[in-house]
């Protein structure tokens, strides 16, 4: 079965929860990312994800398996959302159980690190101004001063 | 055959400008030699142009021209009549290039004797070409065969092939524009011969700059660098290649490798998931 998953409807924690109990796991750990209504000293009001799905998905996948072999945890899920969302929404889920709550935690973030920087979804952001703006593409027009092999990843939520 | 050789079209686009789309990417700078009575020819002023010096010497004058444009510069020259020539035989010249030589030259399929319209002239060339006008012998082709000059083997025979009756253009067109449609007993042309048919999505901020969520694409662009070189002229995608990542048949691929046809590429804006 598919560990990792895009939505265009409603995250069900709940659900992807159930998926990761396992009677040998002690510990659960698990990543909730939420739209927030700010970012980078601009007002959002809304968002919209877009996901090249093919190799997100595989992609994705990959980042659970090197996560469940680096360490060592029993059980591993993410889904992200794309499509439009609206402040407060859940945007992305990752949850790990394990034997114990180390690896789990450790899992948990490596995860959210790794689909951040790697899986192909990219974010529209709506401001409060009117304008809107595809994060991390902005300043990587031809002729942009300083080259980085992947730009800087942008806080968010 | 009367019509301007340079102006045929192939698949929508001149043979001059396939023939610079081509050259573009592999020298410092590429212009159009051009007669004096072909200086306001829209064709050919679309790019840098280069005019003779004397006129009614046919190509010989082009080359002494740009040799007296840059004389510190070795100049690629290339014959704008060659439908089938491709980046491979451009790259495998320049490759064994012999600077110490006055020409690097192809050895020609018909005759054995060297090709100068896809040839490497070197600067020390300039006095010889002069010398040779000045004596009245105006064929570049004596020129090299009696000079000093390295000879290649065409890495691919049919490249060189010119067309001069209306026949050979319309066989040439048909080679190109139904290079897929060839039956699998058929001879084919080499991979990098003919035009490839790409499909092409586009996401994020490159969909709404091309205006459109994917599309078909003949292209002679041979790897995904130079797919991206090309679409970003046509579209004019602002995003540089250095902040991109290219996925071919649905998998992180390279900007070299070579594309075949019917391959699916997609260009990866920066991403921001999470």
């Amino acid at each position: 079965m598919a560990r990792f998953s895009l939505h265009d409807g409603d995250l069900q924690p709940e659900l992807l929860r159930q998926e990761l109990q396992h009677p040998g796991c002690g510990g659960y750990a698990a990543f909730e990312g939420w739209v927030r209504d700010f970012n980078d000293g601009r007002s959002v009001l809304r968002l919209e994800y877009e996901a090249f799905a093919p190799l997100a998905l595989r992609e994705g996948e990959r980042i659970l398996a090197e996560a469940q072999q680096r360490f060592g945890v029993e059980r591993l899920r993410c889904a992200h959302r794309v499509g439009p969302l609206a402040i407060g929404q859940l945007a992305v889920w990752v949850g790990v159980s394990a034997a114990h709550r180390g690896e789990a935690f450790d899992a948990c973030r490596y995860i959210i690190d790794e689909v951040k920087h790697r899986v192909p979804i990219w974010k529209k952001e709506y401001y409060e101004d009117g304008d809107s703006g595809w994060v991390n593409c902005e300043r990587c027009a031809v002729g942009s001063p300083a080259v980085h092999e992947q730009p800087p990843v942008q806080g968010t939520r | 055959m009367q019509r301007d050789k340079a102006a045929l079209p192939y698949a929508g686009r001149s043979q001059l400008a396939r023939a610079m789309a081509l050259l573009a990417p592999e020298v410092e700078r590429s212009f159009v030699s051009v007669r004096g009575d072909q200086l306001t020819d829209p064709t050919r002023t679309a790019f840098d142009t280069i005019a003779d010096l004397k006129s009614d010497l046919g190509p010989i004058a082009g080359i002494q021209a740009a040799l007296h444009a840059h004389p510190d510069r070795a100049w690629l020259v290339l014959a704008c009549d060659l439908p089938f020539l491709d980046t491979a035989t451009l790259r495998h010249l320049i490759a064994h290039r012999d600077s110490s030589r006055i020409a690097t030259a192809y050895r020609s399929n018909f005759d054995g004797l060297p090709e100068p319209l896809c040839a490497i002239f070197e600067p020390r060339s300039l006095p010889i070409i002069e010398q040779s006008i000045s004596q009245g012998q105006h064929c570049p082709r004596a020129l090299l065969a009696r000079s000093d000059v390295t000879l290649l083997d065409l890495p691919n025979a049919r490249a060189l092939d010119n067309i001069n009756t209306g026949q050979e253009y319309a066989a040439a067109v048909n080679a190109l524009s139904a290079a897929r449609e060839v039956p699998a007993d058929a001879p084919r042309p080499a991979p990098s011969d003919a035009l490839r048919r790409l499909s092409v999505r586009y996401f994020a901020l490159l969909r709404e700059q091309a205006g459109r969520s994917s599309e078909v694409v003949h292209t002679q662009a041979a790897t995904p660098r130079e797919l991206y070189a090309e679409l970003q002229r046509r579209h004019g995608l602002s995003l540089a290649p250095e902040f991109l990542r290219v996925a071919v048949n649905d998998e992180f691929g390279d900007w070299r490798v070579p594309l075949a046809d019917g391959d699916s590429v997609v260009f990866l804006p920066p991403v921001a998931g999470g």
